[in-house]
């Protein structure tokens, strides 16, 4: 059994996309370490409406740390300080009693705030709408084993695909770039024989797309890597780069 | 009500080739023509959004979260089944639909069963198409493993992220769809009412999540994806969002529910530790090939798993189905586990737990080998209790984790209501009193890419529609219901909490309609229910406005709902007088506590029709005539 902690949120509300936002102080008290971030935040929560004010606003869902929804900044690192970990994941046996957590949402131009600490992130779906996809209509599929994938290709491409896209790479990227979001899609579909017919086509209109969301480029601060909630590395944003140059001379000006 | 299953005459084995042929078809360039509302985009609803976009009809589908990825198929682990025979160890279509019946306590249709073992192996082809990374063996071909409820191995997975995988594949074959226009996604949007004109499934009206406006949208049909029931116990596995209100919707206006009382307890979940805790982490059944289960012997033992010797443990599973061990099906394992701790042989700080330990297999093969299998789950495990798993045991303790029940519908996945399509956890149709593992993801993508295409066709070759408009005064009516019941919710201004009010609805669900079930306990939790409905609509806080993104105001529509549909479980269990898979009700047990079925009274599936607010149901049975498998007590032996 653990000894609850005492905290101090501050965290930032925000009623819509035009209002201009504000930090608020909140005491989180008797909290236990076993708890994870997301039920801290349930307590407080509980809290406010039994006194009448509004409850924080912030996504989440699973909580098994798969689903993507949740994540805001804490202590100006998305997702949190612990490596590898989605909010969801994060437990208060990590924090310290009398801390003061400065809770904000993933910040980004390509994500406005709805409330609080929530943002829209439909943007990495248009990405994905692009070209994020092999072209296989329901029915027309060959049998499973026609093609063989070497295991430690199918290996990297499992380390690729395991993106959860909960944009979290674009928030803690000064130029929030979405690079490693759209190398993880671009790299997993390129590294399996399935996804070679269209890798030119996908990351040249991936990239296109990014730049058209407002995101922006990458410049290796690598601090998307250091962020990933699920450790995806950026050795597939060079394998993005290749995909994309090789694209752009093979077109010949027609990208 | 009279349930007509429509299941095709002739051989198992033909049944559905021959009912394909059957099927009116819609000519490609009518197709065009018909809109389908799809709801939910989990495995179910991603792909027959994206294979009825393919065919060419418009489909408008709706998600609840702020992307269609997010769906709770994406939290599946463990993997999905097919009958590959990949390993040559005997398995065939054939055997998939037994063991599958078998599993599901003789309680599900044989010839939706045999469908869904018939598809298996095609959507293992479609997945690898749309570059699901599956795990594979050093020659490049697709590796399997053995999962509870089988002894040969069919199951198919990408480490322990399976349905993330398999959802991906799904959603990217959507966002495909999006981006060519025959899919109109919308997000973060709920549906709050299903709308019927000339008896025929025509719209939903549904909330939008961020404004909180109250939309109308029509079409042809409406297909409902939209999950299990597993939170009307609030911990359970099931991801927060998921609800009933859909399916309980639809059901108030005619579709009857199928075997609400069928619900599956896991056996390997991180036990609960606190009062605050607000969901239960689910351990992938595949950790119970290599993780063995046990006890001390002793009740009351409190040492540490390391000072209790080999001698004084009891691996109860293994002692007592020798065959199956430790993958045994699901609700077996979960009885056993709670029957441990009723003799207080439960471990850690609550008693409610057993162990399961990895230290043979690791000695066995090494901590490499179980850490490339296992190893997410481990550091999952890890970072959740603080303990590490290669090191000392992991405890466990099983938690609801699905539900098999849901809306009734036909050999065409149609409900009572025509118009109305039921597909994947939503519907009730094909894993009787208990689901095996790795076959849900079966079941949703079965049911969305290889069965509804073709029988969705049949229904509007055959059908006559009137030209609506969402001007139409069943939409104003619908309208102005939803309308009137978030402003009840929002004037009740009361001193008890939405999540308040779920917590306490669990607590009675899970005590007595759980892993073990008697008809005092049944009607006790009934009357409780009652109780606690009524002091609800009085004394909820919902805090926020209509017109806003209100959270608040999201759970206690959700919440409401459960407080209706938890008295229907009620029913349908005490119904229900045998025990069968997950329904276990002590009164009928054999002589070594296991399920007792009475094939005599209750080989059916149990429909219960809406008659009216405050009115009891009314049951409706389908008979279960099994032609092709003999009905034995399931021995795991």
């Amino acid at each position: 059994m653990s000894k609850p902690i005492h905290l101090t949120l501050k965290i930032w509300r925000q009623n819509g996309p035009d209002d201009r936002g504000r930090f608020e102080i909140y005491p989180a008290k008797n909290i236990s370490t076993d708890m994870s971030f997301l039920e801290m935040l349930d307590v407080v929560n509980e809290q406010l409406t039994l006194e009448g004010q509004e409850p924080i606003a912030f996504e989440h869902d699973c909580r098994e740390g798969i689903c993507g929804t949740c994540g805001t900044m804490v202590n100006g690192r998305a997702h949190g300080q612990l490596k590898g970990t989605t909010l969801c994941q994060l437990h208060m046996r990590h924090f310290s009693d009398g801390d003061t957590l400065v809770i904000e949402p993933f910040r980004a131009r390509a994500y406005p705030v709805i409330k609080d600490l929530v943002v829209d992130r439909s943007a990495l779906d248009r990405m994905i709408q692009t070209g994020g996809y092999i072209s296989v209509n329901t029915g027309s599929a060959p049998e499973a084993n026609t093609l063989p994938v070497p295991q430690d290709r199918a290996e990297r491409a499992m380390d690729a695909a395991a993106c959860i896209g909960c944009g979290a790479c674009v928030a803690s990227c000064p130029n929030a770039s979405a690079m490693l979001f759209v190398s993880a899609k671009v790299s997993q579909l390129a590294l399996l024989p399935h996804g070679r017919p269209e890798a030119a086509r996908r990351a040249l209109s991936m990239v296109r797309a990014m730049d058209a969301c407002g995101f922006g480029n990458c410049s290796n601060h690598r601090e998307c890597e250091k962020t990933c909630p699920k450790e995806i590395s950026i050795i597939n944003i060079a394998r993005l780069n290749r995909e994309y140059f090789k694209a752009v001379f093979l077109s010949q000006g027609n990208y | 009500m009279r349930l007509d299953a429509k299941i095709p005459a002739g051989p198992l084995a033909q049944k559905w080739d021959r009912h394909r042929f059957e099927l009116k078809l819609v000519n490609p360039a009518n197709k065009r023509k018909y809109d389908i509302i799809v709801v939910g985009t989990g495995l179910a609803g991603a792909s027959a959004s994206a294979s009825l976009a393919e065919l060419g009809y418009n489909v408008k589908t709706f998600c609840i979260h702020d992307s269609p990825r997010r769906a709770h198929s994406i939290a599946a682990q463990g993997g999905i089944n097919a009958a590959k025979n990949y390993p040559n160890d005997g398995d065939s279509i054939w055997r998939l639909f037994y063991d599958t019946v078998k599993g599901g306590d003789f309680r599900a249709r044989e010839a939706n069963v045999y469908r869904l073992a018939q598809v298996s192996n095609l959507i293992i082809d479609q997945c690898v198409a749309q570059g699901v990374p599956f795990a594979r063996e050093y020659g490049g071909l697709l590796a399997n493993r053995s999962f509870g409820g089988a002894q040969l191995s069919r199951t198919f997975y990408a480490r322990g992220q399976t349905g993330q995988q398999l959802l991906l594949g799904a959603y990217s074959a959507l966002m495909r769809q999006v981006a060519t226009g025959k899919v109109r996604m919308f997000p973060r949007r709920e549906m709050l009412d299903l709308v019927l004109i000339n008896g025929q499934a025509r719209g939903i009206v549904a909330r939008n999540l961020v404004s909180g406006e109250i939309e109308r949208h029509e079409g042809h049909a409406v297909v409902l994806c939209t999950g299990g029931y597993g939170n009307v116990y609030y911990l359970s596995t099931n991801a927060k969002a998921c609800n009933v209100t859909a399916t309980f919707r639809a059901y108030k206006h005619g579709a009857c529910f199928g075997n609400p009382c069928f619900t599956q307890i896991h056996p390997t979940c991180i036990p609960v530790h606190g009062t605050y805790q607000s969901k239960l982490t689910l351990m992938s059944e595949s950790l119970r090939n290599d993780g063995r289960v046990w006890v001390p012997k002793t009740p009351g033992d409190k040492r540490k798993p390391s000072q209790i010797p080999e001698a004084e443990r009891d691996y109860f599973l293994e002692r007592k189905y020798p065959s199956f061990g430790n993958l045994v099906p699901r609700d077996v394992a979960s009885r056993n586990a709670k029957e441990q701790c009723d003799q207080d042989k439960g471990v850690g700080d609550t008693g409610l737990a057993v162990y399961l330990d990895f230290a043979d297999a690791i000695q066995r093969d090494s901590r490499a080998v179980i850490e490339k299998k296992y190893g997410n789950l481990f550091q999952m495990y890890e970072k959740i209790t603080g303990e590490d798993p290669y090191e000392t045991p992991m405890m466990i303790y099983p938690a609801v984790h699905y539900t098999m029940g849901g809306l009734w519908v036909d050999y065409n996945l149609m409900s009572t209501i025509d118009g109305l399509f039921v597909l994947g956890e939503a519907n009730f149709s094909d894993h009787g009193a208990n689901r095996l593992g790795a076959s849900a993801l079966m079941q949703g993508l079965a049911d969305g890419y290889f069965v509804i295409p073709y029988t969705i066709g049949g229904y509007l070759a055959g059908s006559r529609f009137t030209e609506v408009s969402t001007d139409h005064s069943a939409f104003g009516d619908s309208v102005k219901q939803v309308q009137e019941r978030v402003a009840k919710l929002l004037a009740a201004r009361g001193r008890r909490t939405v999540d308040d009010f779920h917590r306490e609805l669990g607590l009675v669900m899970w005590d007595h309609c759980g892993m073990a079930r008697t008809n005092d306990g049944l009607k006790t939790a009934r009357s409780r229910i009652q109780a606690l409905r009524a002091e609800f609509w009085e004394n909820v806080r919902v805090p926020g406005a209509e017109h806003d993104f209100n959270q608040s105001l999201e759970k206690a529509g959700r919440v409401a709902d459960f407080l209706e549909f938890a008295e229907l479980m009620i029913l349908d269990a005490l119904a229900r007088q045998e025990s069968c898979g997950g329904h276990f009700n002590e009164a009928y047990q054999t002589e070594e506590n296991e399920a007792k079925r009475d094939d005599a009274h209750f080989c059916h599936a149990a429909a219960w029709e809406f008659t009216g607010d405050g009115k009891d149901p009314v049951l409706n049975k389908e008979p279960l005539v099994f032609e092709n498998v003999h009905l034995t007590q399931r021995s795991y032996k």
